[in-house]
């Protein structure tokens, strides 16, 4: 077992307002040397205490609630009756399955993944306290039952809290596998339950890795070159010196931070500095530059994806034929907690306190700089204010730790919103080329797709990318929905020079969904059919699928008539292993601006764990999709990221956001993923609605609506 | 120089350049960590704090500016009438998700119920639109305002 010293806890109790409290707690120390701990998620001491260990992250998806629920369920306690704890960095551990063993939360594949083994270390716990009271009582383990906590003895009406047997179970030996309960006795799994961390989220309570403060730290504030792969050149800090409150000035290769008792005299310090940069090799680089080298690109073959039939003999004798190009920009993830990390160094040891979607990435990048043991580097994990895939990578934490190396005791650094912006890791750009080719009836009988971009995967876990390929890269285009007698679709890594990318909510499905269903949406157009009717004639294979597109038609009214200006659009996928159909209704005004003003979705996610969260998280990701859809962009002119703050890298407002109605599909299948699939969905349903209200079709995210202003 | 900062009812001396935001007085100086940094630049919210009574950007309020103000924070908000009723809906409609822009909106929030008990769905976008949430809580937010504004007894179960 871990080190539990190390651990904060999270405390989850009753609290007035009919919740839960959470909040952290001192170390746990010497309580667990009692408890009965049969795996790695479950801990029951035997003072009562029921801990649960997360292995998946909290950034709002609501995993700190969904996980316990499966636990729970089999363990037979109240959601009220347990605490939960952050998982320690131990990939050995707590590695995700479907994410090749790496201890990550992303990709919507926490509950895929959890969905047996957290059950089962349930069931296991569970088991066991009931043999240790059986055994106490003198009777058969089939003649108790388990609940809320307590093992009873229904024939004497006996009663044994948990803790009470905690040590006796903790000598039983542990059973490989026990069986699972029908799903048709579920009591917890399938209900609304209420969010564990909500009660510490509203009253202020909650803290996230900005919010640590180890005694005695400091506050710093950094710039690093303002071209990509630029390294510093001079820095007078005269200036920033004699700033009340700043305390050093750190330098490194690439980077100035300015250290000082409080953010306000670091941010003022960091103003003052005069620097000079050398720019390096990217200091003209464009936007269009980037965007070239993919078009260019796409003109020659690349690796194949997919390959069914014969496309291109298919499309030479098609009666019709459709050509298209797309592209998408990069994004950035500007998650509200700006990115932060604390750090402190000492001889022979290194403390780090941060939000991470890995780690033990984390723990592993401060080891690595330090040159520590991994063992001599201590990582908190915490809450996470938006993760969106910026928090799988640990560029953060290496370059805390490289200034906290230079400064006596701890130091939190925390990022300006501007420098968030500037130095993320982007969604990828990407170009694609799209030739398909219809029959008289108007079927699609051959489809090409080839396109090019940035791989992430071959960066962030290499032996995931084989041949050319890898399998983000291409999900949603090659083995998707449809059933098409003849289909190529080839994909082409090329990295753009100088500008990092990374995973960004809803990952390569959030490029390949809107090139897709936004070209499905021409083939129905040139075959003159309605987009709803035209994709039900060729999911006859995926009836899952089709029922979800068959649902948010008929939920969204589709066929109805709308006023001028107003259209609506659809898309549906099978992505992360959950279907979902979007029908966005979508107001264009004269002058070009889009609003969305009503979406419909309906969704196939398999056993739904907690159905509240199932419908935040397709409202979450819609909104992060329109935001996209409407605004999203990142340029690069010399070499330099264009926007900087929310007034120039805007994002949805309250103001702006439609109406989301979710209908949730009963099923008996296995859970899906449900973080993203919505911001995949709802970017190409915005175009396709654009179009049924102007007849003018985007081919480029985001939006433009100069090319939308119809004539005074 | 020194200047001495009401909040919540007690007065602090802290010694800062008098152009320190308040947002970094909250937070680095004092340790109230529940009104949070989100963009530095009045744009996103997430900073939100009542200068008496009125709902403040923290990160572009200098300290200096404050003149003895009366600051209400997150800490605070539950002990006045208008905030728990916010943070009741809050919980009852389920907005919170990363929850880190959820301070500000509260705080929004109860500014708006406090000077308006009933307001309309434009009041609400007027007093709510410059506070930004990436977990897309929007929808939540306007109906736990709506909620918060019902008279208690209609509140009961959401």
């Amino acid at each position: 077992m871990t080190d539990l010293s190390r651990r904060h806890l999270l405390r989850a109790g009753a609290a007035a307002g009919g919740g839960l409290l959470l909040s952290f707690s001192l170390p746990f120390g010497s309580q667990a040397a009692t408890a009965f701990a049969p795996n790695a998620y479950v801990r029951v001491g035997e003072d009562g205490s029921i801990v649960l260990t997360m292995p998946y992250v909290e950034m709002g998806q609501g995993t700190y609630t969904a996980i316990p629920m499966l636990i729970a369920e089999e363990l037979e306690v109240g959601l009220g009756q347990v605490q939960l704890e952050h998982a320690p960095p131990d990939e050995k551990t707590y590695g995700n399955p479907l994410l090749a063993g790496v201890q990550a939360t992303g990709g919507s594949t926490a509950i895929m993944a959890s969905w047996q083994p957290l059950r089962q270390a349930g069931a296991v716990a569970r088991t066991l306290l009931v043999a240790a009271a059986a055994k106490r009582w003198n009777v058969e383990p089939a003649s108790c039952r388990a609940e809320k906590g307590e093992v009873v003895h229904p024939p004497t009406g006996r009663r044994l809290k948990y803790g009470a047997v905690a040590a006796d179970a903790a000598r039983m030996p542990v059973p490989k596998d026990v069986p699972l309960k029908d799903p048709k006795d579920f009591k917890l799994i399938g209900t609304p339950a209420k969010r564990l961390d909500a009660p510490a989220k509203v009253n202020g309570t909650a803290v996230y890795g900005i919010d640590v403060r180890p005694h005695g730290v400091k506050i710093a504030t950094l710039t690093q070159s303002p071209v990509f792969g630029g390294k510093l050149k001079s820095v007078d800090d005269t200036a920033a010196k004699a700033v009340k409150g700043v305390r050093q000035i750190v330098r490194l290769d690439d980077c100035v931070a300015v250290v000082a008792d409080h953010m306000g005299a670091a941010k003022k310090g960091l103003a003052a500095l005069k620097i000079e940069w050398d720019e390096g090799p990217h200091a003209r680089l464009t936007t269009a530059d980037v965007a070239r080298d993919l078009e260019q690109a796409t003109l020659n073959a690349g690796p194949v994806a997919e390959n069914i039939g014969d496309a291109a003999k298919a499309l030479e004798s098609a009666a019709t034929k459709v050509d298209a190009t797309y592209q998408v920009p990069f994004l950035a993830h500007a998650t509200m907690e700006p990115m932060n990390c604390t750090v402190h160094v000492a001889k022979d040891r290194c403390e780090v306190w941060v939000g991470t979607q890995v780690a033990a990435r984390a723990q592993a990048a401060a080891a690595k700089v330090t040159g520590l043991p991994l063992e001599k580097v201590v990582l908190h994990n915490h809450l996470i204010g938006g993760g969106f895939g910026r928090r799988l990578e640990v560029d953060g934490v290496t370059r805390a730790v490289q200034i906290a190396q230079k400064v006596d005791g701890p130091v939190k650094v925390v990022w300006t919103r501007e420098e968030d912006i500037q130095h993320d890791m982007y969604r990828p750009y990407w170009f694609d080329r799209l030739s398909a080719g219809l029959d008289e009836t108007g079927k699609p009988v051959a489809w090409n797709h080839r396109f090019a971009g940035s791989s992430v995967v071959a960066r962030w876990l290499p032996p995931g990318f084989n041949n050319g390929l890898d399998p983000d890269s291409i999900e949603g285009a090659a083995k998707f929905i449809y059933g098409l007698p003849n289909k190529h679709v080839e994909y082409l890594r090329v990295e753009p020079p100088g500008v990092p990318t990374a995973f960004w909510r809803s990952v390569g499905p959030s490029h390949t969904i809107f090139v897709v269903e936004s070209f499905m949406d021409e083939l129905a157009a040139a075959a003159k059919q309605d987009p709803v009717a035209y994709r039900l004639a060729l999911l006859d294979k995926t009836p899952r699928t089709k029922a979800v597109l068959t649902l948010a038609a008929e939920k969204a009214g589709w066929g109805q008539a709308l006023p001028a200006g107003i259209g609506r659009g659809v898309s549906v996928q099978n992505v992360f292993g959950s279907h979902l159909a979007q029908v966005a209704e979508v107001e264009v005004a004269k002058d070009g601006t889009v609003r969305v003003r009503r979406v419909v979705a309906a969704i196939d996610c398999g056993i739904v764990i907690n159905p509240d969260t199932v419908r935040a998280q397709i409202e979450s990701a819609t909104i992060f999709g329109i935001s996209a859809a409407l605004y999203g962009e990142i340029t690069v002119k010399d070499g330099r990221v264009e926007q900087s703050n929310f007034d120039t890298y805007r994002v949805l407002r309250l103001d702006e956001a439609p109406k989301i109605e979710v209908h949730i599909v009963q099923s008996g299948d296995a859970p899906g993923g449900m973080g993203e699939p919505g911001t995949s969905a709802i970017v190409p349903a915005i175009a396709n609605a654009i179009f049924a209200a102007t007849g003018k079709r985007l081919r480029k995210m985001p939006i433009d609506s100069e090319l939308l202003k119809r004539p005074a | 120089m020194a200047y001495s900062v009401k909040i919540n009812g007690k007065t602090y001396n802290v010694d800062v350049d008098g152009d320190t935001p308040l947002l970094w007085v909250l937070r680095d100086v004092l340790g109230m960590i529940g009104t949070k940094f989100g963009c530095g630049i009045a744009q996103c919210g997430a900073c939100t704090v009542h200068v008496d009574g009125a709902a403040t950007r923290s990160c572009v309020t200098p300290v200096e500016s404050l003149n003895g103000s009366a600051i209400t924070t997150i800490e605070a908000i539950g002990a006045t009438a208008a905030g728990a009723k916010v943070q009741k809906a809050w919980l009852d409609r389920e907005v919170v998700q990363c929850g880190y822009c959820q301070s500000g909106q509260i705080m929004a929030a109860a500014a708006l119920l406090a000077a308006n008990p009933k307001p309309t769905d434009s009041d609400i976008d007027d007093a709510m639109s410059g506070n930004i949430c990436r977990c897309g809580t929007y929808g939540r937010i306007r109906e736990a305002i709506k909620q918060a504004a019902q008279p208690a007894t209609q509140s009961k179960g959401g």
